[in-house]
């Protein structure tokens, strides 16, 4: 039984149809890429999917169970989390107060209560997640905005990853990075993945689809047209399908 | 895999730094230094006047109204925000809480006014302030107008607000106690006014360093998205930072009856740009997210320093305002240049 599934997911701005009836399905502990030409519904399917906008009809499927999210927090309270395109991490604030931001730890007892923060502690998670993680930093102690590109990257990722119980997203999580760096994020996503949890990854890039993910979905014209698996994630496959050359799911 | 393209950096390095060198890379030791150098400067120059009890008390004393409005801009500007309403809030919450304790008093004469009336009085003071903040916060945060506009607004508003409940001149009755106790008052040899301004600075540092609410501050004004997206409550977090900023504005509005005795409604025009300077000479930065109340508070006193000195040594005081342009503009272009070095990696 697949962790998170979506069936015939439509959604639609005013008169525009962003998706017709699309499908997903994800497994613990796989990487499976989402693929699909500019305009497929990539975006508009994960939004729906973490709780960014609600579909409007169709089903989403947890664990066996169908669930709706009205709102991200609700995915994130769920253990879907999310890693943005745009990094959303604070600069100025160290690597463990960013892993931590929004969930911070409080000390015990009166201190608490006033809402004192357990720095040491958070501190102290915070270096074991990473070395789980395998991100490396030089220094807990500086801004993250002092990090280069890969490492914030990493940091972004290990956040999601740290709060996610159950799925990842990743939205282009290297689509602005240095091919070492890149390098760093793939082996950060594989962990994860080795963790038992379930990673969907968003990305234009085919060789970084063939590098790391266990299997494809590809979306065409907001519908799932497409699930490849090794053997059949050729590049040409890859592209057959986000084209129109390759459609398994005629009927869907 | 790929071990080679990954070994350049070991593991994570979980030593924290010793004390020192955190220090020693933050700028508040700098400008900390600065203000030691000038005060010194300052007593080797004219032992006779300067370095006396006398003069440590009254730049004490004279800083602490403005002390206690930067810990609050302090707060604002780390979220990337500003408050040119601070001096205008503070005269007109002086005049709620004046006029409060008068309307207690027979006669409308505060001067005699036991505790019980000056207790209310703080109380009028602080809600008064308080009141206009949460006013700036929710037109900043909900209706979205932009924290220059709405404040420069209420600069003037309040202002007028004040001087429309007394018709434009100063309250001068204010309770000989208060005057006593707070304004005037010692306890061996610290002057009263000086205890409550650390107190607020003490507790304004404590909130701002270690608790939740602190950690927020900073997180908006460093990225608010990313601490939306983390399901921080930005709006309801921006609009109780201004309602602080305003109560301390009219605790600095209490403090300010207390010593000078009257409403001073025309002497605090420029408190504004005066806390905006002090906070940023301490190092906090306009673009949010960073800052100190430490660094604020040595922010105060280098221009508090530089005024008393120049008086001192003889100078003509019109440098005061030139000199703490230049620190000012130099603290700016420090951080320009800090952010532009980080955001190059």
């Amino acid at each position: 039984m697949p962790l998170l599934e979506a069936h015939n997911i439509t959604k639609n701005y005013g008169s525009v149809e962003a998706l017709r009836g699309a499908s997903f399905s994800v497994d613990a502990g796989e990487v499976v890429a989402l693929i699909g030409d500019n305009g497929a519904g990539k975006s508009t399917l994960v939004k729906c999917l973490v709780g960014a906008e609600q579909p409007t009809s169709g089903e989403i499927v947890l664990d066996g169970k169908r669930v709706s999210f009205d709102s991200p927090t609700t995915a994130r309270r769920m253990g879907i989390e999310t890693v943005f395109q745009d990094l959303a991490v604070a600069p100025d604030l160290d690597p463990a107060a960013n892993l931590f931001l929004g969930r911070e730890i409080k000390r015990k007892g009166l201190l608490g209560a006033l809402g004192m923060l357990d720095k040491a502690e958070m501190r102290k998670q915070a270096a074991e997640r990473f070395t789980t993680f395998g991100v490396t930093l030089q220094s807990l102690d500086v801004p993250i905005g002092s990090l280069s590109g890969g490492q914030r990257q990493s940091v972004a990722v290990a956040r999601a990853v740290a709060w996610a119980s159950k799925v990842v997203f990743m939205d282009e999580p290297t689509a602005a990075l240095g091919v070492v760096q890149r390098e760093r994020v793939l082996e950060v996503i594989k962990r994860v993945r080795d963790n038992g949890i379930a990673v969907v990854l968003i990305t234009h890039n085919m060789p970084e689809v063939q590098a790391v993910a266990d299997r494809v979905e590809v979306l065409r014209l907001g519908k799932r047209v497409a699930r490849l698996t090794d053997a059949d994630m050729s590049l040409e496959n890859l592209v057959g399908a986000m084209t129109g050359a390759l459609n398994q799911e005629e009927a869907a | 895999m790929s071990q080679s393209t990954l070994d350049y950096e070991s593991t994570v390095n979980t030593e924290q730094q010793s004390l020192g060198k955190r220090l020693f890379s933050a700028n508040t030791l700098w400008t900390g230094l600065v203000l030691l150098v000038l005060y010194a400067v300052f007593s080797i120059m004219r032992p006779d006047a300067f370095l006396t009890l006398f003069t440590f008390q009254t730049l004490l004393i004279e800083a602490a109204v403005l002390l206690v409005l930067t810990v609050g801009m302090t707060f604002v500007i780390i979220t990337s925000g500003i408050d040119l309403s601070v001096g205008s809030v503070l005269v007109f919450a002086g005049v709620v809480g004046a006029q409060v304790m008068e309307g207690m008093s027979p006669g409308g004469d505060a001067t005699g006014a036991g505790a019980g009336v000056i207790a209310v009085g703080l109380l009028a003071t602080v809600a008064a302030g308080a009141a206009w903040g949460l006013l700036n916060g929710l037109l900043i945060a909900k209706a979205k107008i932009p924290p220059l506009i709405v404040t420069l607004g209420s600069f003037g508003a309040a202002l007028g607000a004040a001087q429309l409940l007394t018709g434009g001149s100063d309250v001068r009755t204010v309770p000989a106690q208060l005057r006593d106790w707070l304004g005037f008052g010692q306890t061996a040899g610290v002057p009263h006014m000086v205890i409550l301004a650390a107190v607020v600075a003490l507790h304004g540092a404590w909130l701002l360093r270690t608790t939740r609410f602190g950690r927020n501050n900073y997180a908006i004004g460093s990225n608010a998205e990313a601490a939306r997206r983390v399901g921080i409550n930005v709006t309801g977090h921006l609009v109780a930072t201004y309602a602080y900023v305003g109560a301390l504005a009219g605790l600095a509005g209490f403090m300010s009856l207390a010593y000078f005795g009257t409403t001073t409604i025309s002497g605090h025009s420029t408190d504004n740009l005066n806390a905006i300077a002090a906070v940023v000479i301490g190092g906090t930065s306009l673009f949010g997210g960073v800052g100190t109340v430490l660094g604020s508070v040595i922010g105060v006193f280098i221009p508090a320093v530089l005024t008393k000195g120049f008086v001192v040594i003889g100078v003509q005081p019109y440098w005061q305002p030139i000199a703490v342009s230049i620190v000012l503009v130099a603290a700016v272009w420090l951080d320009q240049v800090r952010r532009r070095a980080r955001n190059s990696r």
